[in-house]
């Protein structure tokens, strides 16, 4: 069949003028056409081309046949009703402006029922941008109506849709359409099915957002006390970020009263997945109540998830450690962090559950900047040596990750001794994963620890890991090697680094080998233009004749690679003839590599 | 009372009967699942060749409160392929081990379907109208010249006679080592669980790329294992909780709350052995096959091979009512055993109000036991005897030889025929029962 979809090249406004000109209506009778075409993708294609289709109709054809074609288009598939509820909300212009936005209304209202979440996510974005549009009055007369009817829908699809858009009506209406809007916002909270008792309560902070303060005091203050003893877990933990923007509404004086009993009910909850909810939310919690109620209320609140009973709980809070010391506030920080959080992270660093730690062990190495030099030696710094020789590799590669922050305030040499054994170790782990990541940590450290150090401790590892066996170990050490080359400069490379890389030209793996290649292909650049001429080319015009087939045209990939460094003399009288004869080697990937060499060196 | 007080007759009858009747039957066409949809309006009933029939209750005697339980096909699909996993050198069997409704969201309607290792969910939704007018062919496919092109078309949608679509919307795959024996919607309606031999799985509905396991019975040495889970349910109302049962007849209850895997227990419902009875086949017969709540979440009940248990929720040490399904089977448990009979998994159901349970028997029978009237019937699922609207009659079976009309006995009982899974209409006096490729629907007379 005929489904090639033609784009036309032709200026739209052209098209329209011709319009009994076969040629310029084409590409889009295509496009419709194939908006019903049996090919999805080909149906997904011409949605995300509508507003060409639109263009081309006018905005009266739009309104009266595109629009409403579009408001029965819901049988389709997801992507395509995903791309349309996209695509609807920037067509105000191509209905004809802001007098005809109510036009939009019919077909984001189906597809703000159907069952796929994404989709009527995206029909009430859609919708809420063009609420923006509407005029005060049609707010009233289209858009508002609308919203009652999903609010009062069969279905629980359109009245979670519903919750969404309460809020972007509610500040251009009148005081009785506030009235009502309010009111059917309190019967979605108590809704019969746990789906809109959700949508609910998400968008019970945003709604709080909009609304006076006396009814937010009044309205939103008992549904959201009612939403947080739902008999839903998944009600009542949505409950808890509603509770963190609506404490930010608030005086400080109404918290204690208002707020505060459903929020410490939340952090006591029978349920760990609210429990949960709370140690993930708690640094905003913390900057919505302000520093009297942490210093009494969050301060005990927060001991108690760091030792709470569900591992997953521990991990939430523990992630929170740093942020929550660092918003406490100054003129009691200190004391509170040391008689209160460190016992309880004391205790984290010997937790059963290796994600606590590790979670800690992310945010741990912070705590040395709240707290100083003297105290991080002698509270913090056992912590982290705990944490170095903890069973779990990513526990101490976390702490290596971070160790940037202790070096401000300490100082490196404090930790290095300690610190070596750990990296070792980590270097020669099993898991090929984590040798790689601590390789890719290897250059910070060697910033961090001085050119002096790494030699002495550090090197050897660096090299081992050229010949490990694992490819992608060999790789990301050809990368290190580059980096560290770019900080400790090339004199350092041509005496540390090249004549072991250059060493193993002549190991009988031909693997390594090939590492010899690759490391030269990295190493050039940086090392300049003498280093590579003659130290490395040499040994790679040496390696032209290897046994191995592989290894020959990898010898004329390195060449291309190390051409721009090297003078043109030297390419013409000694890279050409290696060159010329590895393309007419017997193997045909010699070949083939020799030859791209040559003309991308321009050398033929 | 209508019906009940003639001796040997039920107030149940007939309705219908579906799938060819035929001795001759195709494994394929054995029926593995049978589940009313919440309103009862569907019906659903899944087989070995991993197909889905969809029944829906015709309208006008939905209406008609003494008008007959009338279901008629409303889609058919198939649902599982067989499939061979290749890492393992293991066939994967189409067959389709449980169904579940999701409750209606809009005005399609959704299920899953489970066979031994993935759960789909699958769409079924009506359409009644279809686009119609192209710029470049005729309706009939017939290419138009460019040429005559003078203006655009855009399609209308024009009615059109009602098609039932059923569309694949998630496939849950790869989260079971061993066989899925359960799965139940959780009553926040955005999780479910699913559980195999040895471990249950949380999803949400939304992703199929991760679960989370929240019990695994697993023992670090395989050697160890010594009880499996056999059925699994989510509390009716309570979202936290959930039960599973056990080989060893036990069955635990769970509180997700409390922690993210549940591997310690919140209730252990477990009656002790009677030494009296104590056999060879103690622990097979004592094995869970199913287990339901009630529709209100007060009390659960439990399959073995032999009986019915009603537990009360708040009563771990005993059931509160004991039901022999078919006690007369204690004497053949050996021939039982020789013929793996003793293995069969029948699955047993409440009535919408609670007030009765019924669960299958062999020789087609099916027993109904009503829970304040102490009374129970034994019925059979047969079309010979009674057109649509006729009472049952209700049996007997005896240990003796000499014998009345409504009694059989043991030995004549046929083993072959066995009826593993019923559901009960959530609202109304109807049931609907599997026998070997049949499915029957039975309804209750009005008093």
């Amino acid at each position: 069949s005929c489904s090639c979809t033609v784009v036309s090249k032709q200026p739209l406004a052209s098209k329209m003028a011709g319009a009994d000109s076969d040629d310029s209506l084409y590409p889009i009778a295509v496009l419709i056409d194939e908006l019903r075409n049996e090919d999805v993708q080909l149906r997904l294609n011409s949605i995300k081309k509508l507003s060409t289709i639109a263009l081309a109709l006018g905005v009266e054809r739009t309104r009266t046949e595109l629009l409403p074609f579009l408001t029965d288009t819901i049988y389709d598939e997801d992507e395509v009703l995903l791309a349309l509820a996209e695509q609807l909300g920037n067509f105000t212009m191509l209905v004809g402006g802001p007098e005809y936005v109510h036009c939009l209304l019919p077909p984001l209202e189906s597809l703000a029922t159907v069952e796929e979440t994404v989709v009527r996510d995206k029909a009430v974005e859609s919708l809420r941008k063009i609420s923006h549009e509407h005029s005060p009055v049609d707010l009233e007369v289209h858009f508002e109506p609308l919203v009652k009817r999903l609010a009062s829908g069969d279905w629980f699809t359109s009245r979670t849709s519903a919750c969404g858009l309460f809020s972007v009506c509610y500040p251009r209406v009148s005081s009785t359409v506030k009235a009502e809007i309010r009111q059917h916002f309190r019967t979605l909270c108590s809704d019969d099915t746990p789906m809109v008792r959700r949508a609910a309560a998400s968008k019970l902070g945003e709604f709080a957002k909009v609304l006076e303060l006396e009814y937010v005091k009044s309205d939103i203050i008992s549904l959201f006390t009612a939403l947080a003893s739902d008999e839903q877990d998944s009600v009542r933990l949505l409950a808890v970020e509603a509770g963190v923007s609506i404490a930010t509404l608030l005086p400080q004086e109404d918290l204690e009263a208002l707020v505060m009993p459903t929020l410490r009910q939340a952090a006591e909850d029978k349920s760990w997945r609210v429990r949960y909810m709370v140690a993930d939310k708690f640094s905003d919690l913390q900057k919505a109540v302000g520093p009297e109620i942490t210093k009494n209320d969050l301060v005990p609140a927060f001991q108690n998830l760091l030792k709470d009973c569900e591992a997953e709980v521990r991990a939430a809070a523990a992630n929170k450690v740093k942020e929550f010391c660092e918003n406490l506030p100054e003129d009691s920080r200190e004391t509170i962090i040391m008689t209160h959080i460190l016992p309880c992270v004391k205790e984290l660093v010997s937790d059963t559950n290796q994600h606590v730690k590790s979670a800690l062990a992310s945010v741990i190495m912070g705590l040395s900047t709240i707290l100083g030099k003297d105290n991080t030696i002698e509270h913090l710094l056992p912590l982290f040596l705990a944490q170095l020789k903890d069973e779990c590799p990513e526990v101490r590669l976390n702490i290596i990750s971070n160790l940037d922050c202790v070096n401000e305030v300490i100082g490196i040499r404090q930790l290095s001794q300690s610190l070596l054994p750990a990296i070792v170790e980590l270097a020669e782990d099993a898991k090929w994963r984590v040798r790689l990541a601590i390789i890719e940590y290897m250059p910070l450290l060697a910033g961090q620890l001085g050119v002096e150090f790494f030699d002495e401790k550090l090197n050897s590892l660096c090299m081992a890991w050229l010949v490990d066996h694992v490819y992608a170990i060999r790789e990301a050490a050809t990368c290190n090697l580059m980096k560290l080359v770019e900080k400790f400069g090339a004199e350092w490379a041509q005496n540390t680094i090249v004549p072991k890389v250059l060493g193993m030209a002549n190991d009988p793996n031909y693997l390594h080998r090939m590492t010899t290649l690759f490391c030269i292909n990295a190493l050039s650049e940086v090392c300049g233009q003498e280093i590579t001429t003659k130290h490395m080319l040499p040994v790679v015009f040496k390696m032209s004749n290897d046994q191995v087939a592989n290894v020959r045209f990898n010898v004329a990939k390195s060449l291309q690679k190390i051409g721009p460094v090297l003078d043109s003399n030297c390419l013409q009288t000694e890279v050409k003839p290696v060159l010329e004869k590895l393309a007419s080697d017997q193997d045909m990937d010699v070949k083939y590599f020799a030859q791209e060499a040559i003309s991308v060196l321009s050398l033929a | 009372m209508f019906g009940a007080a003639a001796v040997g007759q039920s107030r149940w009858c007939l309705s219908q009967v579906k799938g060819a009747i035929d001795d001759d039957v195709a494994e394929a066409d054995i029926i593995s699942a049978v589940e009313f949809s919440h309103s009862g309006e569907l019906l659903a009933t899944g087989d070995r060749g991993g197909r889905i029939v969809i029944f829906q209750q015709e309208q006008e005697s939905k209406n008609l409160p003494q008008g007959r339980a009338e279901y008629n096909v409303y889609s058919t699909f198939q649902s599982h392929e067989p499939e061979f996993d290749y890492l393992k050198s293991l066939e994967i069997e189409e067959k389709i081990n449980k169904i579940r409704w999701l409750p209606q969201k809009n005005a399609a309607h959704f299920l899953l379907s489970t066979n031994d290792k993935t759960v789909k969910l699958w769409k079924i939704s009506e359409r009644d109208k279809r686009p119609e007018g192209y710029n470049l062919k005729e309706e009939d496919g017939r290419y138009r010249h460019p040429s005559s092109l003078t203006t655009l078309r855009v399609p209308v949608f024009q009615p059109m006679d009602l098609m039932v679509e059923a569309s694949p919307r998630r496939v849950y795959a790869n989260a079971h080592t061993y066989h899925i024996n359960s799965i139940s919607v959780n009553s926040d309606n955005e999780t479910y669980l699913s559980a195999d031999d040895l471990r249950i799985n949380l999803w949400h509905l939304d992703f199929t790329d991760r679960s989370f396991n929240i019990v695994d019975i697993k023992p670090a040495n395989m050697e160890e294992l010594t009880e499996v889970i056999t059925a699994s349910e989510f509390h009716p109302l309570q979202c936290n909780t959930f039960v599973y049962g056990s080989s060893k007849g036990s069955v635990r209850l769970c509180d997700m709350r409390a922690s993210a895997l549940c591997d310690q227990h919140s209730k252990l419902f477990e009656e002790p052995e009677d030494p009296s009875t104590r056999s060879f086949f103690s622990e097979i017969i004592s094995s869970i096959s199913d287990v339901k709540f009630s529709h209100s979440g007060r009390y659960m009940m439990t399959r073995d091979y032999l009986t019915l248990k009603i537990w009360d929720l708040h009563m771990e040490s005993r059931p509160v009512e004991t039901y022999q399904v078919h006690g007369y089977l204690r004497s053949k448990l050996c021939s039982l055993y020789e013929n793996d009979c003793i293995f069969d998994k029948f699955e047993c159901c409440w009535r919408g109000d609670d007030s009765e349970v019924m669960t299958g028997s062999y020789n087609n029978f099916f027993r109904m036991f009503d829970r304040d009237a102490q009374r129970d019937v034994t019925l059979e699922a047969s079309w010979e005897n009674g057109s649509p609207g006729c009472s049952l009659k209700t049996w007997r079976v005896c240990a003796g030889s000499r014998r009345k009309r409504s009694e059989i006995g043991v030995d004549c009982l046929d083993f072959s025929r066995k009826i593993l899974y019923t559901s009960w209409h959530p609202q109304d006096s109807i049931v609907a029962l599997a026998t070997v490729n049949n499915l029957y629907i039975f309804q209750e007379k009005p008093n």
